[in-house]
């Protein structure tokens, strides 16, 4: 089992990739998910707490749980405008 | 001639298809058309309409900028942004909002970005508009990366401390 997570702009430069399979079995927390993705290459470079969003819509909680097919993207600080 | 979805006509039939609540906010690879825009929330209860319009700036940070690329976490930045409409017409009675975000490969000069707001009195119109560029830039995901005229190219953070 594992958890696609998307990316964007500078972290799909980042990762190489706009989406990647993190090897957790879920249900799992976003600080999992993050502590995962930090062992990827260029996984070392993202900031201590990444911005979230879980199915759409932002998610504070690093110990915010997500299921299975929930939509996980590991967000860059905005510049829209 | 661009058309947002609101006033997209049938192709059978000479009417709006969509009723004028369904939409008002999208993600164009177009110029962005501010009549368009402005046709779309404008009623006779509207005794203003103020219009916020985004453009590309030639110089960013003191370096001399030649375009931008945006690019979006399209169903989550259109997500957020119909809910910043909803909550900033929420807010306050007869606002009627729409937005339209340019995304890909802009020109220095070009419109990024345009919002417009309706209502019976002109400070609530012109508070909404402003509201509603501040949320954007805080809340929706959409990124730019600036293209510089030595060919040099960079994502933006609003957030990094060396801005």
């Amino acid at each position: 089992m594992s958890v696609p997570v998307l990316f964007f702009a500078s972290y799909a430069d980042l990762f190489g990739s706009r989406r990647l399979m993190v090897p957790l079995e879920p249900p799992c927390t976003i600080a999992e998910i993050v502590q995962a993705l930090r062992l990827f290459p260029g996984g070392e470079r993202l900031p201590g707490r990444p911005l979230v969003a879980v199915n759409q819509v932002w998610m504070l909680d690093q110990q915010a749980v997500v299921q299975p097919d929930d939509e996980v993207a590991i967000i860059p600080p905005v510049a829209g405008g | 001639m661009t058309r947002l979805p609101l006033f997209r006509r049938s192709p059978v039939a000479d009417f709006a298809v969509e009723p004028r609540v369904a939409r008002r906010v999208d993600l164009v690879h177009k110029q962005i058309d501010i009549v368009d825009l402005f046709q779309s929330v404008v009623s006779p209860a509207a005794g203003a309409v103020s219009l916020f319009i985004g453009t590309v700036r030639d110089v960013n940070d003191g370096r001399a900028v030649s375009g931008i690329d945006y690019e979006a976490y399209h169903s989550m930045a259109q997500a957020e942004l119909e809910r910043i409409v909803e909550e900033v017409e929420t807010g306050t009675e007869g606002l009627s909002i729409a937005v339209v975000h340019r995304l890909g490969t802009l020109a220095v000069g070009e419109i990024s970005v345009a919002i417009a707001a309706a209502h019976p009195h002109r400070a609530a119109a012109v508070k909404a508009s402003q509201l509603v560029i501040e949320q954007l830039k805080q809340r929706v995901p959409i990124w730019k990366q600036e293209h510089y005229i030595d060919g040099d190219r960079k994502w933006i953070d609003p957030t990094s401390p060396l801005r």
